[in-house]
């Protein structure tokens, strides 16, 4: 069974972001990582390839100035190889233009008999790449999986709902979203770290996909204001000394919730 | 461009549309007068109360028989607009459902998609949408260019849902188009996670717990208190990742969105993926042992100290009123 699995390299999510004052889009020019999220799905997909007894892990990122670091940690995990789109052509990309990005790179890969997501990313959030991709590549697709086997070809999953989750079963070749605690990722040992500098990542730019790049231009959509938001003032912060729970009662008592 | 015609995609839950569906409704009829519903599902349940808040017209599957929402909406509204019936902007809610459906449809349409919106407004030929981002602390309006229609979700929330006292929508069918290998997927069986008490995002008072707890049993004194307060217990998402609540409790970017009138985080540092989902709250009391915790910039009530220590207490001197 092969799998691909879909990261994101981002910048650090505990250093405050910030925009490009030329473009209004997020700056992403500095150290990038693996967006936590995605470490769920590298998890799954080595996961299921063991249980299946055979095949690969492949993974494929999109990431301006041929970034590899966050996906050397997917490869240190144990994936066996990867394809990164990098090409300035691509930055300002929205949702759709990178989903048809990262299905040509799926593509490139011959397919695979799952790929898998995480939700959405840590710092764009746009939530709609994963579907996106299974649309472009005529894929059936179970989104917000936080639960997930393979039993006799069929993939057998719980998905998220409002009110709690349902049961789906789905034909493969599918794609599946993976909800983060899905499964518990493992650290990649020392052995995978040093493994994952030789294994093979291959660089290609969207010409190389057959794919026009839209850029921020062709999104359809043009940023035209910035704002800061009216800012929440801090309110009172008092040190516990051992009344502090008073504190708390008579603010309740006050808004007349109790 | 001028706004003629608005659609919201539709959800329905226990019989009654959902609280989103009527607040983006209520949006979309202060936008056009021209106001459609889509729905993947029965809408004769449902139409008085979506005429109410301003649809004049609903599209519906009928049962979409174990299909997935994403798959099947999306396909019957590619199928009404190339039928010749095109909306200029399309409304979705940003839940599990809405984000399936926006996404499978701005592939079929070629149509970029903005999600995580809190508002959208039409100035002049310009159809602006606004969205925050590094936690809210930023507000970023977007201008749609080009033809429709426009796709955008919304936070929940975004939008207070008033009733307009309209006549029922007039329901029109909306057929399922063969959906191929897409349709591949079928659900098998719905589970409804049975809670007592409010729902975390409807409730007026929500407690939330955080790594600051230490382990996963001292998550029952959040539990404990929320009950206590005839409010929900949140979670932020380090101990949902760590197993010991479950996704459906998570406050935040990639959770729920709460705007109780109270919030309490108990040993929640604050970190912005959490912030999004609670700083709409009208009064949040933050307890965390860390004075230079981000939580407490946001507090209108921080307590700095233990929540082993200030939570049994506070517990106690509550049960005793």
């Amino acid at each position: 069974m092969n799998v691909i699995v879909c990261v994101k390299q981002i910048p650090d999510p505990a250093l405050p972001g910030a925009l490009d004052g030329a473009t209004n889009t997020l700056k992403r020019d500095g150290k990038l990582i693996l967006d936590d999220s995605d470490a769920y799905g590298v998890e799954m997909a080595l996961q299921l390839v063991d249980a299946a007894g055979g095949g690969e892990v492949s993974i494929i990122s999109m990431a301006p100035n041929g970034e590899t670091a966050g996906m050397r940690t997917a490869l240190a995990m144990g994936a066996a190889k990867g394809i990164l789109v990098s090409d300035p052509a691509l930055q300002g990309s929205d949702a759709l233009t990178t989903a048809k990005v990262l299905a040509a790179a799926a593509q490139r890969l011959g397919g695979a008999d799952l790929i898998i997501a995480a939700t959405e990313s840590s710092d764009g959030y746009t939530g709609t790449v994963p579907e996106q991709m299974a649309e472009v590549l005529g894929l059936p697709s179970v989104t917000f999986a936080k639960k997930v086997k393979i039993d006799g070809g069929v993939l057998k999953a719980d998905r998220q709902t409002e009110e709690g989750y349902d049961e789906v079963e789905c034909a493969l070749p599918a794609l599946i979203s993976v909800t983060a605690g899905v499964v518990e990722p493992r650290y990649p040992s020392f052995k995978g770290i040093m493994a994952a500098k030789s294994k093979p990542v291959e660089e290609v730019t969207a010409s190389d996909l057959g794919v026009t790049p839209a850029g921020w231009a062709g999104a359809g959509q043009k940023v035209t204001l910035v704002a800061q938001a009216e800012a929440r003032q801090a309110g009172e912060i008092v040190e516990d000394d051992g009344e502090s729970f008073g504190k708390i009662v008579a603010f309740l008592e006050n808004l007349k919730v109790i | 461009m001028a706004i003629n015609s608005v659609w919201v995609f539709a959800q329905v839950t226990n019989g009654t549309a959902t609280t989103g569906t009527l607040e983006l409704l209520t949006k979309a009829r202060s936008l056009s007068s021209n106001v459609t519903a889509v729905l993947g599902g029965d809408a004769s349940g449902i139409a008085a109360q979506l005429g109410e808040f301003g649809a004049t017209k609903v599209y519906a599957t009928g049962d979409l028989a174990g299909k997935l929402p994403g798959v099947a909406v999306s396909g019957a509204m590619k199928a009404i607009i190339d039928g010749g019936d095109k909306p200029d902007l399309i409304l979705f809610p940003q839940n599990y459902e809405g984000r399936d459906v926006l996404a499978r449809l701005s592939v079929k349409l070629n149509k970029s998609v903005l999600t995580n919106s809190i508002d959208v407004a039409v100035d002049g030929d310009a159809v602006n949408a606004t969205t925050p981002i590094f936690g809210g602390n930023t507000l970023v309006t977007t201008t749609f260019t080009g033809e429709g229609p426009y796709l955008v979700a919304f936070r929940p929330k975004s939008f207070a849902a008033e009733a307009s006292g309209g006549a029922p929508a007039a329901i029109a069918a909306a057929a399922v188009p063969d959906l191929g290998a897409t349709g591949g997927a079928k659900v098998t069986a719905v589970h409804v996670e049975e809670s007592t008490g409010p729902k975390l995002d409807e409730a007026n008072i929500v407690v939330s717990g955080g790594r600051g707890l230490g382990e996963a049993d001292k998550y029952a004194m959040v539990e404990e208190l929320a009950k206590l307060l005839k409010g929900a217990p949140g979670a932020s998402r380090a101990i949902v990742d760590a197993g010991w609540v479950p996704y459906s409790y998570q406050v935040g970017q990639t959770g729920k969105v709460v705007k109780p009138s109270v919030y309490i985080a108990a040993g929640i540092s604050g970190a912005t993926q959490h912030m999004v989902g609670m700083k709409g709250a009208k009064n949040i009391i933050a307890i965390n042992k860390d004075k230079e915790a981000p939580i407490f910039g946001i507090a209108d009530l921080g307590i700095v100290g233990d929540v082993h220590k200030v939570l049994p207490k506070l517990i106690e001197a509550l049960k005793g009123r």
